[in-house]
């Protein structure tokens, strides 16, 4: 069957279901698009072996019954995989080989899928770009030498290319949202807590959350519900039911009310984000949605006090690599002390140890108040007002980035600049709300915008409904020439 | 709050990280225009804000007392880059 790998996840399902194509055809075909794949350097480790023969073996007996039957699908390289190298984009983990699978992935593979490959992305998932990543810059598939966005860079990436038919991310302040924007795809952070970080590469774990990357709203509804689940093993994993998001999924939006924050309207956004917004807007309000203005006056705090409580959350985490009972260890130093700093000095990239060395400040004793708590006091005003929007809406438009994909290189030197990708999507991880970004539209370059919505806790069904009728309403169509193979 | 470069060894030794002498400089820019950015938030007053320590309604879980070390030491050791039969080895920390 041609064309496979433009398929929606939902429709190469449907197609499985019905037995019209087979798995080893559908992994085969990604295969190839792997293979032809000379420069985007999305993939870090490649499990297209591996695939063929779970494709194989799940022809032979196939289960349908269940939300991803034989489906391939390569992961960022932060979720840990049983036997396969999983390496957080870092020296660090370079040879790391985990000895059990996070609960996200195997969640997945639990549904039918399995691994295609694991995806680059920033280092430990500190940067916006990708571009911090030991493994190199990823590009992004509507232009040469481009940034994905980051830190889940390499699964947008990935799947903007077609590499893969669906992927997964993790959001701390942004990294699903921001790439999927950058790329032309769909990209959710679920509410904190919904889908386990068991097993994921921590790096701040107040913010960090898992969730889905896609094509269509459609599949990231399915995602979603494969992924999400109550897990022991996170202490703040969510005890709830499980939802059916896919089966739910309706464009039926009549009479909710949307929110539109006048403080994300910022200085210097280019303006066709602001048309772009407008637009929204407007047919949301078409299919049947009231458009309300709302307040959200800490918003010019979110950045602020994300690079405090992020940072002082990464340097704890990260003080167990220490080149003794896994990762990289240096050759250099005479004591312990001077191997601990040696190994941490060569393994870690510059974001990576510039943020320890925040972290770390601010945590230090006389500062601890003077930053860690304040940011903390703010974080709870930026929820607050979070809080008093939705008594009077049921989700909030905004745009996903105050830009579209710049050049690598571009704001590399600069990380205050760097920093202000995330304007929009910080709020988010800070008050522990999902949100999803939409590809919307695009900029004067012809690269694709995207727009958020955001919603209060665990309510992602309506999110989905939202952005389901955005979507149908949109009809974003990208045409990439696939200049990678070349 | 002004960065320097003592401030950064300072910091870096708590960090066990080792920092290149040639990078402290840059270094010292970046941190100080991080910390600056940061320090917006002291336009805020939040005398009477209780600081956010859970965004999660409920309160942690807790589990249950029991010993359970997952039969994974031989296949944790696996992953070391140094050992001894079933140790880590670390460089001589007594004399």
């Amino acid at each position: 069957m041609s064309d496979i790998t433009k398929k929606s996840l939902t429709e190469i399902i449907r197609l499985i279901k019905k037995k019209e194509i087979k798995s080893v055809e559908v992994t085969t075909s990604f295969i190839d698009n792997i293979k032809n794949d000379k420069k985007l350097n999305s993939f870090i480790t490649n499990c297209n072996e591996q695939a063929l023969e779970k494709a194989k073996s799940f022809d032979k007996n196939p289960k349908l019954d269940q939300l991803l039957p034989g489906v391939p699908i390569a992961v960022k390289d932060l979720f840990c995989t049983n036997g396969t190298k999983t390496t957080a984009g870092s020296k660090m983990l370079e040879n790391f080989i985990p000895n059990y699978e996070s609960t996200i992935t195997n969640n997945l593979w639990n549904e039918g899928a399995f691994l295609l490959g694991k995806l680059n992305c920033d280092e430990y998932a500190m940067g916006s770009s990708n571009e911090t990543s030991y493994f190199g810059n990823v590009m992004n598939p509507i232009a040469e030498n481009t940034v994905p966005g980051g830190s889940s860079g390499g699964s947008a990436s990935a799947l903007a290319a077609e590499l893969t038919p669906t992927t997964i991310g993790t959001d701390t302040g942004g990294s699903i949202r921001q790439p999927a924007s950058f790329t032309g795809i769909v990209g959710l952070k679920p509410t904190y807590g919904l889908c386990s970080r068991w097993g994921i590469v921590a790096f701040a774990s107040s913010l960090d959350q898992a969730g889905p990357m896609t094509k269509t709203v459609e599949d990231c509804a399915l995602m979603l519900e494969a992924m999400a689940g109550f897990d022991k093993k996170d202490s703040t994993s969510i005890n709830k039911k499980k939802e059916n998001y896919s089966k739910n999924l309706t464009d039926n939006i009549k009479g909710l009310k949307i929110g539109i924050p006048k403080e994300y309207r910022v200085d210097g956004m280019p303006k066709e984000i602001d048309k772009l917004w407008e637009s929204g807007k407007s047919l949301l309000k078409d299919a049947g949605a009231e458009i309300i203005d709302i307040s959200l006056p800490n918003t010019k705090y979110a950045l602020p006090t994300y690079y405090i409580v992020a940072p002082a959350e990464a340097s704890s985490n990260l003080a167990r690599y220490d080149g003794v009972k896994y990762g990289f260890r240096s050759s250099k130093g005479n004591n312990l002390i001077e191997m601990y700093e040696n190994t941490r000095s060569e393994g870690f990239g510059d974001e990576v140890k510039r943020r320890i060395l925040i972290g770390t400040y601010v945590l230090s004793s006389g500062y601890y108040d003077a930053y860690y708590i304040k940011a903390q006091k703010v974080r709870q005003l930026i929820k607050n007002d979070f809080d008093q929007s939705f008594k009077k809406v049921d989700a909030i438009l905004t745009p996903s980035t105050p830009s579209a994909a710049f050049k690598i290189g571009e704001k590399k030197d600069d990380p205050i600049s760097m920093y202000l990708n995330d304007i929009f999507t910080v709020p988010v991880n800070l008050a522990g709300i999902p949100a999803i970004s939409i590809p919307a539209g695009f900029d004067q370059n012809k690269y694709p915008l995207g727009l958020q919505l955001i919603g209060n806790t665990l309510e992602e069904q309506k999110l989905l409904n939202i952005a389901f009728a955005a979507e149908k309403k949109i009809n974003f169509k990208q045409d990439l020439n696939k200049w990678w193979e070349k | 709050m002004s960065i320097d470069k003592d401030k950064i060894k300072h910091v870096s030794k708590l960090a066990r990280i080792s920092v290149d002498e040639k990078k402290i400089d840059g270094l010292t820019k970046d941190l100080t225009s991080i910390f600056k950015f940061i320090e917006q938030l002291n336009e805020l007053n939040t005398e009477k804000v209780k600081p956010l320590s859970s965004i999660l309604n409920e309160p942690l879980r807790s589990r249950e007392d029991k010993i359970d070390d997952g039969k994974m030491r031989d296949k944790i050791l696996e992953n070391s880059p140094k050992k001894n039969e079933e140790f880590f080895v670390v460089p001589k920390v007594i004399e």
